[in-house]
């Protein structure tokens, strides 16, 4: 910064507000994106939770089923499903920023950066459906 | 449609003033009118002392960066006619200390841009006989980053700029990406030592948006994101060949 004389009065220093993210959608937008990594981790948790139920036995994992399907555990569920998919597609997204930016010497088209996560997602969705679907 | 234009302009007077505040101006409202020929009008017919800078007129010196609409942008590319019917509110660059009216202080964005050593280095002796060969691939891989104008406007958008003043900041970290990937220099080593900091790269959270303000499209973000990968990279390297050079 530049030093000032007493001839020359200081310049106005901005503060930001608390609330900045609130000023454009795409402020908000890039906040939900970060936020959605506590639904990521709250998956998490209940995969582990799931894991430990199953086991403890046949009783303990009836009770978790119990549990996930009371109306507020399904409620919560579907919000932090909605988190979880904002939380891949936007970052699955930003895949072409960092990486394969060029194949064969040319430019790579950013949906072709990104495909090989969404056919993994896809890929492991699928297998994972059909295990519990009872088919594998 | 009206034949004037509301413009809301930021007035501030340090000698008076605690904070800026806003005063409102008719202007003509012209098809091939920009912003920036608003503010002038103002200047010259209804307010001599409002104080902006703006030099070029043709989106080159990047001067006239202002707030129009709460989005950073270069006033003298932007028309007037796309804010019609009005107000357009015209402010200084977020983030900056506001000198008067419409203008910031960029002493700090000038001395981050300094310290990364926006040149070619070489650690040797170059005197070549003859000019330095680039082929067009090697030109290429840098071009992007080499249309900065430092216009600031990746500052103003930037919320980390905004929250933490020491980060270095997108349009510094995309010009010293811009010279680690010019075939002629050898300064990638020192300018990783400030650019690859806390305050550097790894203070970036990828909001985006200094993209997307960029009016020369240099893509400040994927310059940032791509350093962090380098960075990375030289850190594999230093671990795995403590001694070696690299
Ligand atoms: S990177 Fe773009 S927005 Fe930032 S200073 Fe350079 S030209 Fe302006
Ligand atoms: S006046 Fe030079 S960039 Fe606008």
């Amino acid at each position: 910064m530049a030093q000032y004389t007493q001839f020359q009065p200081k310049a106005y220093r901005p503060r930001m507000s608390a609330y900045w993210y609130l000023d454009q959608w795409h402020y908000l937008r890039y906040a939900l994106r970060e936020s959605s990594s506590f639904f990521v981790a709250y998956f998490c948790v209940l995969t582990l939770v799931q894991l430990a139920a199953l086991g403890a036995g046949a009783g303990r994992y009836a009770h978790f089923e119990a549990l996930m399907r009371c109306p507020l555990m399904i409620i919560i569920n579907a919000v932090a499903l909605a988190f979880f998919l904002l939380h891949s597609i936007t970052w699955f997204n930003l895949v072409p920023r960092v990486a394969m930016r060029q194949m064969l010497g040319r430019p790579t088209p950013d949906m072709v950066s990104s495909a090989p996560n969404y056919m993994v997602w896809f890929g492991a969705t699928v297998i994972l459906a059909l295990f519990f679907l009872g088919v594998l | 449609m009206s034949d004037t234009i509301i413009l809301e302009v930021a007035r501030f007077n340090p000698e008076s003033d605690a904070e800026p505040s806003y005063e409102s101006f008719e202007v003509p409202l012209r098809p091939d009118w920009m912003v920036l020929d608003g503010l002038n009008h103002i200047k010259d017919q209804l307010d001599g002392s409002l104080a902006f800078r703006w030099s070029c007129r043709m989106g080159i010196c990047g001067s006239c960066g202002m707030m129009v609409n709460g989005v950073p942008t270069l006033t003298c590319e932007t028309l007037l006619m796309n804010y019609a019917p009005g107000p357009v509110r015209v402010g200084p660059l977020d983030h900056f200390p506001v000198v008067r009216d419409l203008v910031v202080d960029l002493d700090d964005f000038l001395a981050k841009l300094q310290k990364v050593r926006p040149w070619v280095v070489r650690k040797d002796d170059f005197k070549p006989a003859r000019e330095f060969i680039q082929s067009p691939a090697q030109l290429e891989s840098f071009h992007q980053f080499s249309l900065c104008i430092n216009c600031t406007l990746c500052y103003a958008a930037c919320p980390v700029y905004g929250l933490d003043p020491n980060f270095i900041g997108p349009a510094a970290i995309a010009l010293a990406h811009r010279y680690n990937l010019d075939s002629r220099d050898q300064g990638i080593e020192d300018r990783l030592d400030i650019v690859s900091r806390h305050e550097g790269i790894w203070d970036c959270t990828v909001v985006g948006e200094c993209s997307t303000v960029c009016p020369k499209h240099v893509d400040p973000s994927l310059a940032i994101q791509q350093y962090k990968l380098t960075a990375t990279k030289e850190w594999f390297k230093s671990f795995l060949l403590p001694r070696g050079k690299h």
